[in-house]
């Protein structure tokens, strides 16, 4: 995939994600300052920064595992308030695939994988593990469903973890830094996968340290320090012409070697 | 044996282990021989066990006396080196039944052969018709109750004549029952983030746990009747049920309170990520594995409830050591205190070692090969 085909994927004019003047603190300390993002249906974006730098407690806003305490966020329309309801609904259309997979040991691949749908979206089980099935041959191991995540690798159960959020069909798809915990040899497997979602044209926030990635398929790189966002851009001007002299010094030190 | 062959690099098949490291003896040279130490202890374990089996396997069984009608029949027929097993034989309804009327014994037994086939589909997987037993395992207690209690067509039997093993397990398996549901609520209640909630829970709990059993049978037995309106009758058995079931509730509250401190906040945002409702993701996800670590646990809390259910002696229930000690005051059989006591004890341990095994096995059948 080359990033001329990428870019030429379309994105619409329509805003999925919009967040407003949002901080949060925990307790005292203020890890997001005015975080303002609009995200485009069809938009990729990839977020670095160092760590501690606010990047995975900014997209855990999104579906509110974390809370936010100032400014707003709207996601598909529907505004992010204490309304369980609302929460719910957002839940449903935001995938998350987190940096430990957080799959569940005592399940199987496949009741990992069709447990949502049937009680959330209330599908039969047989459509649900049929779905389940379907996604499991695209992230390529559909001769693990009946297995446990103890018995898998780790490249295996990020797959698992990412077929997983798409057995639920959301339009949004968080990753909290999906290839850390990895083993060298196991994040191109994973790697592989999220461009193919990239290239289906799905909304994606991806928070990672893999620059390649973000080259290879992000519309627009944030850079966010301190809590906040210190630079924007897509991904030539950002990698080639970095504006902000945090961002020279950032990109400098994860290029050097 | 040694292979001492060579290959060439990358090509160095499986070999078996060494034989010495395998097999009978590789295993007794390993674990009983393998160091000084070892090899003291192996031969100290021997000798004691040389002393202590043979002895008690012959007052138990070989010397011991099965049938008579008073202790000198057993001093006649063994010189009294073995056991007195006819007392106990002499006194085997009443440990079994208590003052249960001999006529109306068949709906005990009824109900004893029933509680296995009722905990059967409840304890193992694999049973044929699962479903159908299932709804009979719920419909148990009621059956039993029925059975035992009577009315509704059966001579009603006052439960002031419950008494012995029959006591035992009633109070054992309705405080098992009913302490687990009601313990993992107060445990999910101490979790909450609902602060009125958290409070009553912590208070319950503290309170039940900081104050001994006795106490609690004690004000089951005499205080409740200050706060209930006069002239209440309210069963002594009952009050003792609610006692006991509430006791260990809330120990297993703090047992499954640790099971869900050991699961990872990844597990509660996967769920809570994929749009599970609070008691969705507690029932498909927390729950499941937080009673998996909490086991050993959960059936420790049963196996004190169960052997705690001797305490009720205090407050005038017979059971199998409230009889025994009656037994004793009979002069006929004076002086048997010890057949009494070991009698009781196997009859404990039988029950409490099943529970320790069946606690084993669901360890293992749940194991899915994650450490987590």
């Amino acid at each position: 995939m080359s990033e001329a085909q990428t870019s030429k994927m379309a994105v619409s004019d329509e805003t999925v994600i919009k967040i407003h003047k949002m901080h949060k603190w925990y307790g005292s300390f203020h890890v997001l300052k005015d975080i303002n993002l609009d995200v485009k249906r069809g938009e990729r974006i990839v977020v670095c920064g160092p760590s501690g730098s606010g990047k995975s407690t900014m997209i855990r806003c999104i579906n509110r595992l974390e809370e936010h305490q100032q400014g707003d966020i709207i996601v598909d329309g529907v505004e992010l308030t204490n309304d369980l309801k609302n929460i719910d609904a957002i839940r449903r259309e935001v995938g998350m695939v987190f940096q430990h997979f957080n799959l569940f040991p005592h399940l199987t691949i496949l009741e990992n994988l069709s447990l949502a749908p049937i009680w959330v979206k209330r599908e039969p089980r047989k459509q649900a593990e049929e779905t389940a099935m379907r996604y499991l041959e695209r992230v390529k191991i559909p001769e693990q469903a009946l297995k446990y995540p103890g018995q898998l690798s780790g490249g295996q159960q990020q797959r698992v973890a990412i077929a997983r959020s798409l057995c639920m069909n959301p339009r949004i798809m968080l990753f909290d830094e999906p290839t850390s915990a990895l083993d060298p040899e196991m994040i191109k497997e994973v790697l592989d996968v999220m461009i193919e979602l990239a290239e289906e044209g799905r909304t994606m926030i991806c928070v990672t340290h893999e620059m390649g990635f973000a080259k290879t398929v992000a519309n627009r790189v944030i850079f966010m320090d301190g809590g906040e966002i210190i630079e924007q851009n897509e991904p030539n001007e950002f990698f080639d012409n970095p504006q902000h002299e945090r961002t020279q010094l950032f990109l400098s030190q994860i290029l050097a070697h | 044996m040694s292979d001492s062959r060579e290959y060439a690099v990358g090509t160095h098949p499986d070999l078996p282990p060494p034989l010495s490291t395998s097999g009978a003896i590789g295993w007794i040279r390993g674990n009983l021989l393998s160091s000084p130490t070892n090899i003291i202890l192996t031969v100290l374990s021997i000798y004691f066990l040389y002393k202590v089996v043979p002895p008690s396997l012959n007052w138990l069984f070989f010397d011991a006396t099965f049938n008579g009608d008073s202790r000198q029949d057993c001093r006649e027929a063994s010189n009294g080196a073995g056991a007195c097993w006819a007392f106990v034989k002499h006194r085997f309804h009443l440990f079994v039944y208590g003052f249960y009327p001999v006529e109306q014994r068949w709906r005990v037994d009824i109900s004893f052969i029933l509680l296995p086939l009722a905990l059967w589909p409840v304890l193992f997987d694999k049973v044929p018709y699962r479903k159908h037993l299932l709804k009979f395992s719920i419909a148990f207690p009621f059956i039993a109750g029925w059975l035992l209690i009577g009315g509704f067509g059966l001579t009603p039997v006052s439960t002031d004549y419950f008494g012995g093993f029959m006591l035992t397990l009633v109070i054992g398996v309705t405080g098992i029952v009913f302490s687990l549901p009601i313990g993992v609520a107060l445990a999910l209640g101490r979790q909450s983030n609902m602060p009125v909630l958290r409070v009553i829970c912590v208070t319950f709990i503290e309170f039940i746990r900081g104050v001994p059993l006795i106490t609690l049978l004690f004000v089951a037995s005499t205080m409740l009747n200050y706060f209930l309106p006069p002239g209440t009758q309210f069963n002594l058995l009952l009050r003792v049920l609610i006692m006991v079931t509430l006791f260990s509730a809330a120990y297993i509250a703090e047992v499954v309170r640790g099971g869900l401190q050991a699961i990872p906040k990844g597990q509660y945002e996967a769920a809570d990520s994929m749009g599970l409702k609070y008691w969705q993701s507690m029932q498909k996800i927390i729950l499941p594995q937080a009673l998996k670590i909490s086991i050993p646990g959960i059936v420790n809390t049963f196996i004190g409830l169960y052997k705690d259910t001797t305490l009720v002696i205090i407050i005038g229930l017979l059971d199998p050591l409230g009889i025994g000690r009656a037994s004793l005051a009979d002069t006929k059989w004076t002086g048997l205190t010890t057949e009494i006591y070991v009698f009781v004890a196997i009859f404990f341990f039988l029950s409490c070692f099943s529970m320790a095994r069946y606690s084993l096995y669901l360890e293992n059948k749940l194991h899915t090969g994650h450490k987590r």
